[in-house]
């Protein structure tokens, strides 16, 4: 288990001295222009070297990232865009940054501003996070007034400012363009890419959109240096990672972990065990709604990062958001209603996706009654494959996959529930 | 989901004096030229001063960051937290129902509100004071079930802690909102499994709860003088400093003005001539013109001595079209007249009817006119007026 001393969010449930002076006796803002001194090239370097992937979901290497950003202005302002629409469902761990920990982000942000040539920073926060913004910008205000933020930022020499805007329920707004989109005042649909952001991205400028957690935690790796944070997890799945456990599990949290933890411990030590015991797990979703579901009994030792959610159960770690499904779910009925949420986001602009999420809900309505033919079932498989890689942006393929995963791990209780219905007798499901 | 403005709207709307100072405040947030980026923080700030967003609250905004109507509608009826019908008096709940409160027992939840407020969301309750709805994951998932209430959430509830609030609320008591089962956070209920030292010194409540004890407007409708209207980042010399420090992002394309104003004011023409267009690696036209072979005519800002020659005069041009040439900048035949092959590709490429130019010999026509003869079509329009209002 992690070592509360290699933790970096160190106020993560904020019981401790929320303020500016409270987030610097923990050792936040610590030497920050000495770090700013060592250079743009220094800083890309080390962040490349640490092994940070992405925390937003698609798990990108952040370094690399950032070394897309122009080098030298063309006239054109570079743009730092932290994306903190966290709506995943099942995500909820920069929610906990941004209200007790704020001092981790907005000094990343500065750092991270510095190191691709922006001078301007925009934090794009959800609107249903209402004192999570007014917590936020507080520790924005105190940040200013301490001469942390504005012209010569803590002391850097770099002159520096922090904008929160927010949204207004939006979960598309969470895509990079649709982002940008909807910080530009309009609807928020997904752009064509290429140009990609790096190019021309807020108000046609050279822009890079990062998650809150992986900006956050920039300050403490280049404090501690690469090597400590590429310590943890295996090769290619670097450093420490907030988890957030929500369902059927005895203390549903959110805490922070080493990667590739194994799934047993990160139960066992956080969260008190899976409710009625490891033999009652139906069904766990690793990493968000939009990855594909896995079975129980493939689950417990399985090791929680990138590489093996994906290459070992063709799952994914995403967001690290771990849904947590006992056997007295009905998991058919679970799945439903991600497809229910995919058709409420979809922002209605590539046809595959706007007609195919209805499609595949009404298909899955019928399929939580078991009023259906046994045919639909591939159908339904067909028409997720259809609508996955077709659309501008993936909330298309985060429409099928739980579908398919709900087919390629539980097709017999589909099976078993249509047979039931149609026999008038009750199921096996029942039976239990 | 449909999303249409209501059917009976008010008369008028405006900020509170205050809730105005704090919408220009925020405007300052955007570099120049981009005000529209405001737009989402001022519809919202119109929904908690009034509980929904209206008719005129849209046109209010959109005035005020020189938007056109529709985009402002648009962005209303697009974002799902714009409730574009009134809301209960007291507060408008919302339960988050997406799969982790689901089967964590949101369902039961949403049964509450079907007793005790109304059978379908959207419907005022029995005594005015609540609407509710179902709404997708709000983000607090290791605290499910949870709502949201006005402002605030209220987690880790219960059919009985859930009954309690909406009760209390009814009354006009004040509500503590965060979790409802003795947790503080996030943290596991049963106790620290990490950050142990760090407990000591903890304040009463979390960071969110703290905030809406403190303040005590969760469910207000909010008048901009509950807290101070800050702007940190306009430094004592007055000066953004970020901004400062940084070159001007490419202007803005011109928003469409609503059909009324169009009427009533004198064309702007466009701001950058088109040549820098070209140069902006962002404009989707600048793209164009690099792919074909096209140069820039020359463009008027406005009419010589303020009065345009009526170009509907030429055949193939409607009142449409001469709005769209006016805008590039084209007012009279001479102009038109003296187009080369290369400009009359930029003009085919900006226009919606490709190869009309050619088809309908705008050049010849225009340089007929410019010489002050009549051509056919001139004449037969002149004569049964089909253009006069």
């Amino acid at each position: 288990m992690l070592k509360d001393q290699d933790r970096i969010f160190t106020n993560l449930y904020g019981m401790h001295e929320r303020t500016l002076k409270g987030a610097q006796a923990r050792g936040h803002w610590d030497g920050t222009a000495g770090l700013i001194e060592k250079g743009r090239d220094w800083i890309i370097q080390t962040m490349k070297d640490s092994g940070l992937r992405g925390r937003g979901g698609a798990g990108f290497p952040t370094g690399l990232k950032w070394s897309f950003m122009p080098k030298e202005s063309d006239g054109r302002p570079a743009y730092l865009v932290i994306n903190a629409d966290e709506s995943e469902p099942g995500t909820c761990k920069d929610r906990e940054i941004m209200r007790h920990d704020p001092h981790t982000l907005i000094e990343g942000a500065l750092i991270a501003s510095f190191a691709m040539n922006a001078h301007t920073c925009y934090i794009y926060l959800r609107g249903e996070y209402i004192r999570e913004r007014e917590a936020l910008q507080a520790a924005i205000d105190e940040a200013y007034d301490n001469g942390l933020l504005g012209k010569n930022a803590a002391g850097s020499g770099w002159d520096f400012d922090v904008f929160l805007h927010h949204g207004a329920g939006a979960y598309i707004c969470g895509e990079e363009t649709a982002l940008i989109e909807s910080l530009e005042g309009k609807k928020g649909m997904p752009r064509m890419k290429p140009p990609f952001p790096a190019g021309a991205g807020l108000y046609g400028c050279p822009t890079t959109v990062n998650n809150v957690e992986s900006i956050a935690v920039v300050p403490t790796i280049l404090r501690r240096g690469a090597e400590w944070f590429a310590g943890f997890g295996r090769p290619n799945n670097a450093g420490t990672k907030l988890f957030a456990i929500s369902g059927h599990v005895n203390n549903p949290c959110v805490v922070e972990e080493a990667m590739s933890i194994s799934f047993e411990e990160l139960i066992e030590k956080h969260c008190g065990g899976i409710r009625g015991g490891w033999d009652n797990l139906l069904a766990v979703i690793p990493g968000g709604s939009s990855v594909p579901c896995v079975r129980g009994e493939n689950m417990r030792d399985a090791i929680m990062d990138f590489d093996y959610l994906r290459g070992e159960l063709g799952s994914g770690l995403g967001t690290a958001a771990v849904i947590v499904m006992d056997k007295q779910t009905d998991i058919i009925k679970a799945i439903w209603r991600l497809s229910k949420f995919y058709k409420h986001e979809s922002c209605g602009q590539c046809t595959p996706c706007r007609e195919g999420t209805g499609w595949m809900m009404r298909v899955m309505d019928r399929l939580v009654k078991g009023e259906a033919e046994l045919e639909e079932i591939d159908m339904l498989w067909d028409v997720t494959k259809q609508v996955e890689g077709h659309t501008i942006c993936a909330l298309g393929d985060a429409a099928a996959w739980p579908i398919q995963g709900l087919i390629k791990n539980f097709r017999e209780e589909i099976e078993d529930r249509i047979k039931a219905q149609k026999s008038g007798r009750m199921g096996a499901m029942a039976a239990e | 989901m449909l999303r249409r403005l209501h059917s009976e709207q008010p008369e008028s709307f405006a900020f509170t004096p205050d809730n105005q100072k704090w919408a220009e405040a925020q405007i300052t947030k955007y570099p120049e030229g981009r005000q529209a980026s405001a737009v989402i923080p001022l519809l919202w700030r119109a929904q908690e001063q009034e509980g929904w967003v209206s008719k005129p609250a849209i046109e209010y905004i959109a005035d005020m960051l020189g938007m056109a109507y529709i985009r402002v509608l648009e962005v209303a009826s697009f974002y799902f937290m714009f409730q574009l019908q009134p809301t209960g008096s007291v507060a408008h709940v919302q339960i988050c129902g997406t799969t982790s409160c689901m089967i964590c027992g949101a369902e039961d939840l949403i049964a509450v509100c079907k007793e005790k407020i109304a059978d379908k969301p959207f419907t005022l309750s029995a005594d005015g004071k609540f609407t509710w709805e179902e709404v997708e994951c709000l983000g607090s998932c290791t605290n499910a079930p949870m709502a949201q209430i006005g402002k605030d959430y209220f987690e880790d509830l219960t059919t009985e802690s859930f009954t309690k609030i909406l009760e209390d609320l009814a009354a006009g008591k004040a509500v503590v909102p965060g979790p409802q089962n003795g947790r503080y956070a996030a943290e596991p209920k049963s106790g620290l499994t990490s950050l142990t030292e760090y407990e000591s010194g903890k304040t009463q409540y979390n960071a969110s709860v703290q905030l809406a004890v403190d303040l005590g407007d969760s469910v207000k409708r909010i008048q901009g003088d509950e807290v101070p209207i800050l702007t940190p980042w306009i430094g004592k010399d007055g000066v953004v400093a970020g901004r400062a420090a940084e070159g001007q992002p490419p202007k803005a394309p011109e928003a469409p003005k609503p059909a009324a104003k169009q009427a009533a004011e004198a064309k702007p023409a466009p701001k950058k001539a088109p040549a820098k267009k070209a140069a902006e690696p962002a404009s989707p036209e600048g793209a164009a013109a690099k792919a074909v072979d096209e140069a820039a005519p020359e463009t008027l800002t406005e009419a010589r001595g303020g009065k345009a020659d009526d170009l509907k005069l030429l055949k193939g041009v409607g009142p449409k079209l001469e709005q769209t040439l006016n805008e590039l900048g084209f007012f009279h035949f001479d102009q038109i007249a003296k187009w080369t092959e290369a400009e009359v590709a930029w003009v085919d490429s900006r226009l919606k009817f490709k190869g009309r130019i050619e088809r309908d010999g705008w050049i010849a026509q225009a340089a007929q006119l410019a010489a002050g003869e009549e051509t056919e079509f001139a004449k037969k329009a002149k004569d049964d007026g089909r253009y006069e209002d």
